[in-house]
């Protein structure tokens, strides 16, 4: 990488070098997209049972109302917020590394939005009725209940993938005009078309870039929100476990930990498979494993923390709902969620390791494992540990419902893979401004 | 004076270009249009500081930005407050009017009007979407190429190419209408 570093590199290359791995599926990249797609088959195919059948096909029952269902929820929501994060908060801050993994990152953030999305349909059963969570003027004037965290969530999540979509799309628009105008026949109007007759004048990228950093101002306060409003649906309960404060900080740090994690195992294969070795280089990896590092900690700051307000309130009930967490019927989960996500991610100390992508690829599964198992934790298994032993009882999921949460996996994937085919993965024009306004040879030492 | 034709430079740099910029100002040519494949801050400064009448100045996106923040907190208030006392419903000793829970509700609304706006105001000012041809358009300008569009008459055609090569413009065109 430091040897094509030295080259420079002219606007026509960065442009082939980005659109050449796209339109021309390998066989490899078919057999994915097909795992991916049956995959995404047999959840729906999951749901439609339990649609045609009831929830009773779900492990949710009482003590446990809430399961893997809304633990995917928050899972997926948590992915989604890194690529705002690498988008909107690094842009401005003027970070130069930014650019090579904003596209995709954003790409992450719609997919597992939507991902995210059909959790709450899934869960509650009839969603044909999905309607009655939106405040629409009906007969009886009857509304939704503004005080419960359930519509604060709508909300949230409903502006979050808005606001992600158009910052999306927005920075997708000059790209999308280049790749007009090296098409010919269908792909140029198809192209075109999504363009929006973008011309580059000069006019046009004045409102563009004042558009642009408006964006990324309302992004970031969006991107705290939205999980904090996330983790109120649990906080905002009487739930021991549940009942803290500590909870949006709590879970923000999570979501952006878990989402560069996945970050991390979507662009690791994918700069191998698309030779994008030269924009995306050891030091963007470096600054991300920093940034994870540095999530992680605050993460296991939040662990002891909860753990030592438990013991320090002297509340004998909040005290037996986290010893149950660590000695109780679901310790081996605890004890798997907190080495993957204290523990492990502490090799990225070492600088080492930090430019080591096997490494850092084995790393990101294991966060994100982690991850799922901190939400899982949180949710069902506190509910089965409630105020008094009458309540407390033991969640199993069904085999429906692993199925449902395979079928998001694959979901996600297989929009993601019709991306990278589809869409450039780099922003072509953010890459060719850095390498513009940093010379080639000086590429890597601005974004190291 | 509705132009008859016009002049293209193109280059590889923007610097020759802007060289150009000064000089057709200096010369008092009006409605010149610059082209780029990445944002250009001296291309953006001569809109800003130069140009005259819509395209000039700073942009007005900004003002977009705030009516739709404005618009969509007020709209988040009234909307939780009034469907409230549309249908009064005690619960949980709480008062029908709860602003904080209403806040959360306002925030995000203010954040997605701002937002909308935005888009808007980009879509309207950038002239988006476009389907008419643009004069001096060339396809390269999106891949490796800046450009400058001159709209003149015949007669000036000749001077503006030779501020486009006085400058060191590698590739000189004369549009016609």
């Amino acid at each position: 990488m430091s040897a094509t570093n030295q080259q420079p590199v002219s606007f026509t290359q960065i442009t082939d070098d980005i659109l050449a791995p796209m339109w021309k599926p390998s066989r490899g990249y078919l057999l994915l997209l097909f795992a991916a797609f049956s995959l995404a088959v047999v959840g729906g195919l999951c749901w439609l049972h339990q649609i045609n059948t009831g929830m009773g096909v779900a492990g949710i029952a009482r003590p446990a109302g809430w399961g893997i269902y809304i633990s995917t929820f928050v899972f997926w929501v948590g992915i989604a917020h890194s690529g705002t994060l690498i988008s909107a908060i690094l842009y401005l801050f003027h970070v130069p590394w930014r650019a090579a993994i904003s596209r995709t990152a954003e790409a992450m953030t719609i997919f597992a939005v939507m991902t995210a999305g059909l959790f709450p349909l899934i869960h509650i059963g009839r969603p044909w009725l999905f309607y009655w969570l939106i405040p629409y003027p009906n007969q009886r004037h009857l509304w939704v209940n503004f005080r419960s965290p359930l519509i604060w969530d709508v909300f949230a999540i409903g502006t979050y993938f808005t606001i992600s979509l158009i910052f999306w799309y927005v920075g997708m628009i000059p790209d999308l005009a280049a790749i007009r105008d090296r098409s010919t026949g269908r792909k140029r109007s198809i192209y075109g078309l999504f363009a929006l007759g973008w011309r580059g004048s000069g006019n046009q990228w004045r409102h563009y870039k004042a558009a642009y950093l408006f964006f990324a101002a309302l992004a970031t306060p969006l991107v705290i929100s939205v999980h904090s409003v996330v983790s109120w649906d649990f906080a905002v309960g009487i739930v021991p476990g549940w009942h803290s404060t500590i909870f949006a900080p709590y879970f923000v740090a999570g979501a952006i930990f878990s989402g560069l994690a996945m970050v991390c195992t979507l662009i690791i294969p994918l700069r191998r498979a698309f030779h994008l070795e030269k924009y995306i280089t050891l030091n963007h990896f470096n600054q991300l494993s920093k940034l994870i590092l540095f999530m992680s900690l605050i993460v296991s700051y939040a662990y002891v923390m909860e753990f030592f307000i438990a013991w320090y309130t002297g509340n004998p009930i909040e005290r037996d709902s986290y010893y149950y967490r660590a000695f109780g019927d679901y310790q081996t989960l605890f004890w798997i969620m907190t080495v993957c996500n204290c523990f492990v991610p502490l090799v990225l100390f070492f600088r080492k390791m930090r430019h080591n992508l096997k490494v850092l690829f084995a790393l990101s599964l294991l966060i994100n494992v982690g991850m799922y198992l901190e939400r899982f934790i949180i949710i069902p298994v506190s509910l089965t540990h409630g105020f008094i032993p009458n309540v407390w009882g033991l969640y199993t999921p069904s085999i429906y419902e692993i199925g449902i949460l395979a079928g998001s996996f694959g979901f996600f994937f297989f929009l993601f893979l019709l991306f990278i085919k589809f869409l450039p993965v780099l922003p072509i024009f953010e890459i060719k401004e850095v390498f513009q306004s940093q010379p080639a040879k000086q590429f890597r030492e601005a974004t190291s | 004076m509705k132009p008859a034709a016009g002049v293209v430079g193109i280059s590889s740099r923007e610097e020759p270009l802007v060289r150009t910029l000064g000089q057709l100002r200096q010369r008092g040519y009006r409605n010149v249009k610059t082209f780029s494949p990445v944002p250009s801050e001296k291309f953006e400064e001569f809109h800003e500081k130069f140009l005259e009448g819509p395209g000039s100045g700073k942009s007005p996106v900004r003002v977009y930005t705030l009516f739709g923040g404005i618009l969509g907190l007020l709209s988040g208030l009234a909307l939780t407050i009034w469907t409230s006392l549309d249908w009064p419903l005690l619960t949980g000793g709480k008062p029908i009017v709860s602003i904080p829970p209403y806040l959360v509700i306002a925030f995000e609304m203010t954040i997605l009007f701002g937002g909308l706006f935005t888009l808007a105001g980009l879509l309207i000012h950038a002239r988006l979407p476009q389907t008419a041809p643009e004069a001096g358009y060339r396809a390269r300008f999106s891949v490796d190429r800046f450009g400058v569009f001159v709209p003149c008459e015949y007669q000036q055609a000749e001077e503006v190419k030779q501020l486009f090569h006085a400058a060191g413009v590698e590739e000189v065109s004369v549009e016609t209408a």
